[in-house]
């Protein structure tokens, strides 16, 4: 499953992100904003036009994530 | 030594992330002793401040721009890692960098704390807002922290009085070497988990929930529009209505002075120079001193609140769909203050296409300096009255311009993303925690604008006004000579020259001749306005009978047609100038002002037009 998949309110583990491309530098700075294997993620809320983007927590912080963003970041599935 | 210590001033650097709090702790280390200017070769604001240590040693302060790795990704980032490595031209390598933690973020900020201090320079933690993270329960080993980062680290709150005082002492002591390179060779997520777990023990998730309940709202789909659109409007009721009294308190200010000077002076053109000119031409726009920093109040407390991030969350679908990021809202919303910090505020978007959008669309939002020319055209043309019970209809027109302005920069960046590629354009947007904002940060911050709008009102703005009193005084008209003056003087032909023009949008000559001023500043034409009725007619009390003068000479389709005109109109050479030190080079600029004067014409035109079809044509 992937972050814009995860449904609100509930919470996952990161398991690793995606690069699109070589060096993909959405993937750098989501890793450098702390999206880093084991973290957990929330998802608190979707933004008023086709629930795009999303609003993730993570640790203390909160992001805006576009859901094409969202989408680099690969979750644990549940064992 | 100690000789040596007194003269020369230690060069430190604060570096951070963003929503650390480094600003505060700037302003709290710095007070008023503050010099804003640019980095030398971009566009990126450098500030820096002076203070002495209490052992007497002076410093000197540079503040960084915020940063979230030294892979930098926008120029704000590419100045604070140069200067940072000591690499940046024409600035001197820092001889201590410090680097700011909020406590409140730690799993953010210490990876980044580590990345600084990979650099091996003289460095020193300072962990701010511990007041808050006490709050949340969170309890910190500060001398833990110290020993495993191998760094001075000391504790801060630098919204409170004497909040600094532990780094102040530090700096009489800063450490004169880097630290030693970490040991091994640990992935730094990993260091920053291991640091987390020695030195801080974190409360239970219940602390949070103010933070939480609070979004649950503000980033709700119905009520978080809801809240967005109720404070937007509040806003521009405010800045129209709260800005009266204070206003109109200037206005009477300066018509009693100038009257005194006038009773000074003995008759002649020295008297007509100082209070036609001079005093009348300052006059008119200190009178929108008021309005201008309610307007960035707004802004600032919207901002420091935390607030200015969510609306972005909430916007930026929309913004998607004109082809931007929700990152463009913010140097957006600040235009309407001002155009020319609004697209220096475009530095924070990523995306150099973003960007030059951004730039392209910042001098449609309703800049402060327009506001002189709509209050005063409203309040000339349309009845004060109540509509609906609570809302003013001079307040209910102006709302009309904004969102004018607002849709027409819509349709052009829906135009312009027709035209360009479609690549990714990341929004990775932070929504720090909400914060009271601080008195004195706002304080600062209003200080550091008025400073800035009234320099320009005491240089550029008066030497126009002189310049529009020259011509429009000179040459005199000749002996026995029937008419206003002004039809005689350079101002007056030259007004006629441009009448072909403009005649077909409805504007007078008297309009023409105040255009030409105003294109240095657009708040000018007013002054412009008040210098040519002032002169051509018997009326010397220039800006107090400026209003119902233009409710008598002009007809409602004219006024209609400049209000129209100065929704869309590039009448502004400082923010064509800040395109230019933007983007590099004359083409943006063009591109610019020739878009914004067609659709200035057109709007004019089509304005004018219906006006005559409903009978608002000269009676």
């Amino acid at each position: 499953m992937r972050l814009n998949e995860l449904s609100p309110g509930s919470e996952a583990i990161i398991d690793h992100i995606e690069d699109r491309e070589s060096g993909d530098p959405v993937a750098v700075r989501l890793r450098e904003l702390g999206f880093v294997p084991g973290e957990p993620v929330t998802i608190i809320a979707q933004g008023p036009f086709g629930a795009d983007p999303l609003a993730v927590k993570i640790g203390f912080t909160r992001f805006a994530l576009r859901r094409a963003e969202a989408s680099r970041i690969v979750l644990r599935t549940a064992a | 030594m100690d000789a040596m210590v007194d003269i020369l001033p230690l060069r430190a650097a604060l570096v951070g992330n963003p929503n650390c709090g480094k600003t505060a702790l700037f302003n709290q280390l710095t007070g008023s002793r503050q010099k804003v200017a640019n980095y030398a070769g971009v566009t990126v604001e450098r500030k820096e401040g002076r203070l002495t240590t209490p052992g007497g040693r002076p410093v000197r302060l540079l503040d960084l721009p915020g940063a979230y790795s030294l892979t930098a990704t926008s120029p704000d980032e590419a100045v604070t890692r140069d200067v940072c490595a000591g690499r940046y031209r024409g600035e001197a390598a820092p001889e201590l960098l410090i680097c700011v933690l909020s406590a409140t973020n730690l799993r953010l900020h210490l990876r980044f704390a580590l990345e600084v201090r990979q650099l091996g320079r003289p460095m020193v933690v300072v962990l701010n807002m511990v007041d808050a993270a006490r709050q949340q329960g969170m309890v910190i080993d500060v001398p833990r922290l110290q020993q495993e980062l191998g760094v001075p680290v000391v504790t801060a709150v630098a919204i409170r009085r004497n909040g600094a005082t532990d780094l102040l002492d530090l700096l009489d002591h800063p450490p004169l070497t880097g630290p030693a390179p970490l040991e091994g060779n640990e992935d730094v997520h990993v260091t920053v988990r291991r640091l987390l777990a020695d030195c801080v023990s974190r409360p239970s998730a219940a602390s949070e929930a103010f933070e939480d309940r609070l979004d649950r709202w503000v980033l709700s789909p119905v009520w978080g529009l809801v809240i967005l659109f109720a404070l937007m409007f509040v806003m521009f009721q405010a800045v129209f209505s709260w800005a009266q009294p204070l206003m109109d308190a200037i206005d009477g200010g300066v018509s009693a002075f100038g009257e005194m000077v006038r009773h000074i002076l003995p008759d002649g053109v020295l008297q007509s120079l100082i209070v036609d000119g001079v005093i009348a031409g300052a006059g008119t726009v200190v009178v929108f001193l008021p309005q201008i920093l309610i307007l960035f109040l707004w802004i600032l407390v919207l901002e420091e609140s935390g607030y200015l991030p969510r609306a972005a969350f909430l916007l930026d679908r929309i913004m998607a769909a004109a082809g931007l990021s929700g990152r463009s809202f913010i140097p957006l919303l600040s235009s309407f203050a001002c155009a020319v910090p609004g697209i220096m505020a475009t530095r924070t978007i990523q995306n150099p296409r973003d960007r030059l959008i951004t730039i392209l669309l910042a001098p449609l939002m309703t800049c402060s300096a327009r506001l002189p020319v709509y209050t005063l055209l409203i309040a000339a043309f349309v009845p004060d009255r109540t509509v609906g019970g609570i809302f003013n209809l001079h307040g209910l027109v102006l709302f009309t311009l904004y969102m004018a302005a607002i849709l027409s920069a819509l349709a052009v960046a829906w135009v312009l993303k027709r035209g360009g590629k479609t690549a990714e354009h990341p929004l990775l947007l932070e929504l720090p925690a909400y914060r009271l904002p601080n008195l004195r940060d706002l304080g600062l911050g209003l200080w550091q604008r008025a400073v800035i709008f009234l320099s320009r009102v005491g240089t550029i703005i008066v030497t126009l006004s002189v310049l529009l009193w020259a011509l429009s005084s000179f040459p005199a008209p000749p002996a026995g000579a029937t008419g206003p003056a002004i039809d005689y003087s350079l101002a007056g032909r030259i007004g006629h020259w441009m009448l072909p023009l403009f005649a077909p949008i409805g504007f007078n000559w008297q309009i023409c001749v105040a255009l030409i001023p105003g294109l240095a500043a657009r708040e000018v034409a007013v002054s412009a306005l008040a210098t040519v009725y002032a002169v051509g007619g018997t009326e010397t009390d220039a800006a107090a009978q400026l209003t119902p003068l233009l409710s008598a000479q002009w007809s409602l389709a004219t006024a209609l047609s400049l209000l129209a005109w100065y929704v869309f109109a590039p009448q502004c050479f400082s923010t064509l100038a800040v395109i230019r030190r933007e983007t590099g080079g004359w083409k943006m600029v063009t591109i610019t002002a020739t878009y914004l004067f067609g659709l200035a014409y057109a709007a004019s035109f089509v304005t004018w037009r219906l006006a005559l079809a409903f009978g608002g044509g000269p009676s």
